[in-house]
């Protein structure tokens, strides 16, 4: 059955709080999640306060100003800090996002911003998730270009219209954000592929110079992989990027029955 | 599906059994059904305003008119045909032992199926005037 309750040794236990920094005029309060495999303790909430004066405006500048001033055993991914790479994606607030493109300014009302990782993943340390399973699923699904025609001598070519088709698809930084926030990927992440996974199938499908695409329809119909999705929206929500997998995942759906009716 | 303590790699872990190559027919019928639903609903309602209040022999008048029989019996084909797919959905959601699953997954066909017949039987016994 689903679990409602977290297992006993991730239920979160009080936390530090660190002093406010020395001479600091403005601060701002941060909550942030806090497991370390080595300790053995359950997962708990530490308070920082970071000198807003001294630092930049997003949630990871606020993060990276605690590693530095605070605490440098807090742990978090982050690389691109510019909404490219993908790696700073945790839960800020209560909505999984990019921490470089989130500003302080946009959450918690001014109160603590809260720092959570991806939910319903394992975590590694911190705030970083434990990816694997979300990697290989996008593996799964093949994401490259699969043709039998012999390989042109320049590029294989694409009309204007048919690469407008993929605009709204190709730009996934494949951050985790949308799967992780997916109810139905909550409860079934190891059969569901997720939103993420589905849209960049959907790329594919879509691309007019695939020629796989029926090969690649009749690995996604199945009632786990694709049609755990009941169209919740959590993931178009939650996509710092501001595209829709919901809507790709439909076009799947009808693409499916268009080929039987 | 196997646990993360599996020694088989992530790939394989999520390829598992590979696709079932169905659920679309489920899927179409979900929404086949939902717009007969629609398209029926008003019907039903005229068709139970009218019943109210009346006894057997009333009731088995109306419903002797054989379109008003045909409207009733494509709801319920429609109506219980969408609440077993709908069911199956909730439980292959939240139910993830195999035993249970396939157990409730059964037990939802066979209540379907009865709560169907029952009101099939219903209503042509209602409306032959039996």
């Amino acid at each position: 059955m689903v679990e409602f309750a977290l297992p006993k040794n991730s239920k979160i236990s009080g936390g530090k709080t660190w002093p406010k920094p020395a001479g600091a005029t403005e601060t701002r309060e941060f909550r942030v999640y806090r497991w370390n495999p080595d300790d053995g303790k359950n997962p708990s909430v530490d308070t920082y306060y970071v000198d807003t004066h001294d630092c930049g405006p997003m949630v990871l500048d606020g993060l990276i100003w605690i590693k530095n001033h605070i605490d440098p055993t807090l742990t978090f991914r982050r690389s691109c800090r510019e909404g490219v790479c993908g790696s700073c994606a945790m839960n800020i607030d209560g909505q999984n996002t990019l921490a470089c493109t989130k500003s302080m300014h946009d959450v918690g009302a001014g109160g603590a911003v809260k720092v959570n990782p991806l939910p319903h993943q394992p975590v590694v340390k911190d705030l970083v998730p434990d990816l694997t399973n979300f990697y290989a699923q996008y593996a799964s699904i093949e994401p490259w270009l699969k043709t039998t025609t012999p390989t042109p001598q320049k590029e294989w070519r694409q009309s204007h219209e048919d690469r407008e088709k993929l605009d709204g698809l190709y730009e996934c930084i494949l951050c985790a954000c949308c799967s992780t926030s997916c109810p139905s990927y909550w409860w079934n992440s190891e059969r569901f592929l997720g939103p993420a996974a589905l849209l960049q199938a959907t790329r594919w499908v879509t691309d007019s110079r695939d020629e796989a695409t029926g090969e690649r329809l009749d690995n996604l119909e199945d009632p786990f992989r694709l049609y755990r999705c009941h169209t919740i929206m959590n993931c178009a929500k939650a996509c710092p990027k501001g595209l829709n997998p919901s809507e790709a995942i439909a076009e799947l759906k009808f693409k499916l029955v268009e080929r039987q009716i | 599906m196997s646990g993360r303590s599996s020694m088989r790699t992530p790939l394989e872990r999520v390829r598992g059994l590979g696709s079932a190559h169905t659920g679309t027919g489920d899927f179409w019928r979900q929404r086949l059904t939902a717009v007969a639903m629609t398209l029926l609903i008003v019907p039903v309602i005229v068709v139970v305003i009218m019943l109210i209040g009346r006894n057997h022999a009333g009731a088995a008048q109306i419903l002797g008119s054989i379109p008003i029989a045909i409207i009733l019996l494509l709801f319920i084909v429609a109506s219980t045909w969408h609440m077993k797919i709908g069911m199956q959905v909730v439980i292959e959601d939240y139910i993830h032992n195999e035993k249970l699953k396939i157990a409730s997954v059964m037990a939802n066909n066979f209540f379907c199926v009865a709560v169907a017949l029952a009101s099939i039987y219903a209503i042509l016994k209602l409306s032959s005037g039996v």
